[in-house]
């Protein structure tokens, strides 16, 4: 148990704490701790995930018939990839790092703050220039490249690409700062008696996330930089009528944006770590393994751009090898789902908001990793490429794994960052409608994909209307349970029940202090002495 | 050095951090990270170049001849004086000498302007001989027939070109703490940034020993 050996003395809620230490919105735009650029980010995060849901639903509209339904293939163009630029770049990328990880991994450590609180501050600011910048291509028609910028099409497509690849490069800074931050922090900051092997898993999959963040955007940055130079004086490296080569921005990009989903999913590994043991009442099952598989993965993350360029011209051999690196991946991965359902395993299961969510990670998750594992092989990567059985895939894993984890997170730590709870019961039913809504929207699009509908088109066989229009449905349920979800998250703020400081009898260090927490986190530096799992069915209240 | 206690006696370390020295440390290492991300970055430069390279050896051999070799050994001569004066510069904070320090620094500055001057002289040349990137490119002279050709001089721009971004940033750096130093603000106990600085100067240095190898002697 992660216990404060002196007890702080016992804090009325109402009393001095973070969100009552300053006042007034400047007092939130100028702070330097991490629980409120934590929340700051959060909501910037949800916003964008509002307006990219939005797009999502506009193109899921646009699919209910073939042909035209709302809009022209060329504003379906910008649709999607606004849609796509904007979920991975401005919210899954830094939903769970730079908000639960900004506002959680320092209490976890037992520390007041992050290693450099200015730097974090900068990188929200960052962030923001980024997706201002990336947005301004608006004003200049938009773009339609796919957010994978793709030459040579990016190359003489229209001006705004420059604008969006710009905002995406300023927003990676973004992404490297609080990188830079997370790696110094669990090495400098935590507590006495926080050793390795007592570090929650959330700070390891952090750590291993931070890693990639670190490593890998470097690489995107040049890229960004050498196309939008190529775009505006044709510099002609990934121009092959110039002499360069289109195939090398592939590599290029994909040596980014394959660890990029890593980064997404790697926090959300570290939730449901933190997650599946409170509400099971059970130590974690396999905790080093859990560890080190993240870095398992990290590892391989690099190591496996070039499945998305079995179709591109890639030698034999590399698809060969790149193939069966893909498939490696699945055993780190597969260890933390079995070591997640060894932990379930006759534990004294409580079905809370968050341990649903954790539930519905497991099933989409694994749904979409061993997908994964199809795609990995090349034949059939060969028959499926640029299908919706690919959009189908990587919504698994980015909505069904990264944004499932992020929404049981927030509901996790919600009294911790508020105080209060939620309606309970209003969260039971807003996840059915996402859980359902998810899989009714995503599922069909495996058959339809499978049967050869393409990707990235306004327009589809009439055969494929009755899955389509499924999907479609699907969309709105799932629209409806977030809408719900934000709605009672909202009203809880004022309304819900104070929360206690430790609602979900969990061990970790951050509930060890009380809720929300006080400006320094901890009234007395914490001292640790014993690793924060050892979760019995009787140490409920 | 590094590992002495730090005991300061103008400056007060972050509420977070247990001592000036835990501070310190957590500093370097931040930078040290910081250091690996602009080696990713470079690199993804470098990766273009061994790629365009193998392809086109003889290219590469008949391209870097419109080189000036002796600009760029000017230059290295420049950057390597310039790492030498940094690092006394960073030896004299440590030490507590401020205006030795400062002079230091002051002349790690005048050799960036100076690698700067001789850039500006080459890419001017450059520039009215048509040895530019990619579709600007408009020199007829025989010896670059290849029709590879402009993407060398594409790399060459990019990878001098974003090396000195980085060294006009170290510029702004390098009078950032030139300003602190004057103001005093460094002792033997805090001379955080003084160093740190210096990492990165001695990192665009360091750069510049691989480019100029690469890209003016690679025949």
């Amino acid at each position: 148990m992660a216990t404060i050996e002196k007890h702080s003395p016992a804090t009325p809620s109402g009393a001095h704490h973070y969100l009552n230490h300053g006042k007034g919105l400047w007092s939130w735009l100028t702070t330097l701790d991490h629980k409120r650029i934590g929340v700051m980010y959060l909501f910037t995060v949800l916003t964008f995930f509002l307006v990219g849901g939005l797009l999502a639903i506009a193109i899921r509209i646009e699919l209910f018939t073939p042909g035209r339904t709302i809009m022209d293939a060329d504003t379906y163009n910008r649709v999607f990839t606004l849609h796509g630029a904007i979920m991975v770049f401005l919210v899954i990328i830094p939903a769970i790092p730079a908000s639960l990880g900004n506002f959680i991994l320092p209490m976890m450590l037992g520390a007041k703050d992050v290693a450099f609180p200015r730097l974090n501050l900068a990188s929200y600011y960052i962030y923001i220039t980024g997706a201002v910048v990336a947005l301004t291509s608006l004003l200049f028609g938009g773009v339609d490249t796919g957010w994978t910028f793709y030459t040579p099409y990016s190359a003489t497509a229209g001006i705004g690409v420059v604008y969006v690849l710009c905002g995406a490069f300023i927003a990676g800074f973004s992404s490297i700062l609080t990188g830079l931050n997370f790696i110094v922090t669990i090495h400098k900051l935590r507590a006495e008696g926080q050793h390795w092997d007592r570090l929650p898993l959330f700070c390891w999959a952090l750590y291993a996330t931070s890693i990639i963040q670190v490593l890998a955007t470097p690489v995107l940055a040049i890229t960004l930089i050498l196309l939008v130079f190529e775009r505006l004086t044709h510099i002609g490296i990934f121009d092959a009528s110039l002499g360069g080569d289109p195939i090398l921005f592939q590599h290029f990009f994909w040596f980014y944006s394959h660890p990029a989903v890593y980064i997404m999913i790697l926090p959300a590994m570290g939730v449901i770590s933190e997650v599946i043991p409170v509400f099971s009442r059970k130590p974690i099952f396999g905790y080093k393994a859990i560890a080190w598989s993240s870095f398992g993965i990290a590892l391989l993350a690099f190591l496996v751009w070039g499945h998305h360029l079995f179709v591109s011209g890639q030698s034999e051999l590399a698809n060969f090898i790149f193939s069966l690196l893909t498939i490696f991946v699945a055993v780190p991965t597969g260890i933390k789902v079995f070591s997640w359902v060894a932990t379930l395993y006759k534990g004294s299961i409580h079905f809370k908001v968050p341990m649903l969510y954790a539930l519905g990670f497991l099933e989409l998750f694994t749904i979409g990793g061993l997908t994964g594992v199809f795609l990995a092989i090349v034949s059939i990567n060969v028959h499926l490429t640029d299908t919706y059985f690919v959009i189908a895939h990587f919504h698994y894993v980015m909505v069904g794994g990264a944004l499932m984890a992020f929404t049981g997170g927030i509901h996790y730590w919600y009294p911790k960052i508020t105080g209060r709870l939620y309606d309970e019961a209003s969260g039971v039913w807003a996840f059915i409608f996402v859980i359902v809504g998810f899989n009714l929207t995503f599922f069909p699009q495996f058959i339809v994909g499978a049967q050869g509908m393409p990707r990235r088109y306004w327009n589809y066989l009439p055969e494929f209307t009755t899955l389509n229009q499924l999907s479609t449905l699907g969309s709105f349920l799932l629209l409806a349970g977030f809408v719900w979800t934000a709605f009672y998250l909202w009203r809880g703020l004022k309304h819900g029940p104070l929360a206690g400081d430790n609602p979900w009898n969990s061990l970790t260090l951050e509930w060890q202090t009380p809720s929300p927490p006080p400006h320094d986190n901890f009234a007395i530096d914490p001292i640790v002495t014993d690793w924060p799992y050892a979760y019995r069915a009787e140490n409920e209240k | 050095m590094a590992n002495q206690p730090v005991t300061s006696a103008g400056h007060h370390h972050a509420h977070h951090f247990k001592s000036a020295d835990h501070e310190f440390s957590a500093a370097k290492q931040g930078m040290w990270v910081f250091l690996v991300t602009e080696v990713l970055m470079i690199g993804g430069l470098f990766v273009a170049y061994a790629i365009f390279r193998g392809l086109y050896p003889d290219m590469f051999s008949a391209a870097h001849k419109f080189l000036n070799v002796k600009l760029g050994l000017t230059n290295t001569i420049i950057l390597l004086t310039s790492s030498l004066t940094m690092l006394m510069g960073v030896s004299s904070a440590q030490r507590g000498d401020q205006k030795r320090s400062l002079k230091f620094l002051a002349v790690t500055f005048l050799c960036a302007i100076g690698f700067l001057v001789v850039k500006y002289i080459e890419y001017s040349h450059k520039f009215h001989d048509g040895l530019l990137p990619g579709a600007n490119f408009t020199n007829t002279d025989p010896l670059l027939m290849h029709p590879k050709t402009p993407l060398f001089f594409s790399l060459y721009f990019m990878m001098t070109g974003i090396h000195a971004f980085h060294v006009i940033v170290g510029m702004g750096l390098i009078a950032w703490i030139m300003k602190r130093t004057a103001k005093g603000e460094f002792s033997p106990g805090y001379y955080t940034p003084v160093e740190l600085v210096g990492f990165y100067w001695h990192f665009v240095d360091l750069v510049w020993i691989y480019l100029f190898p690469l890209l003016y002697l690679v025949g």
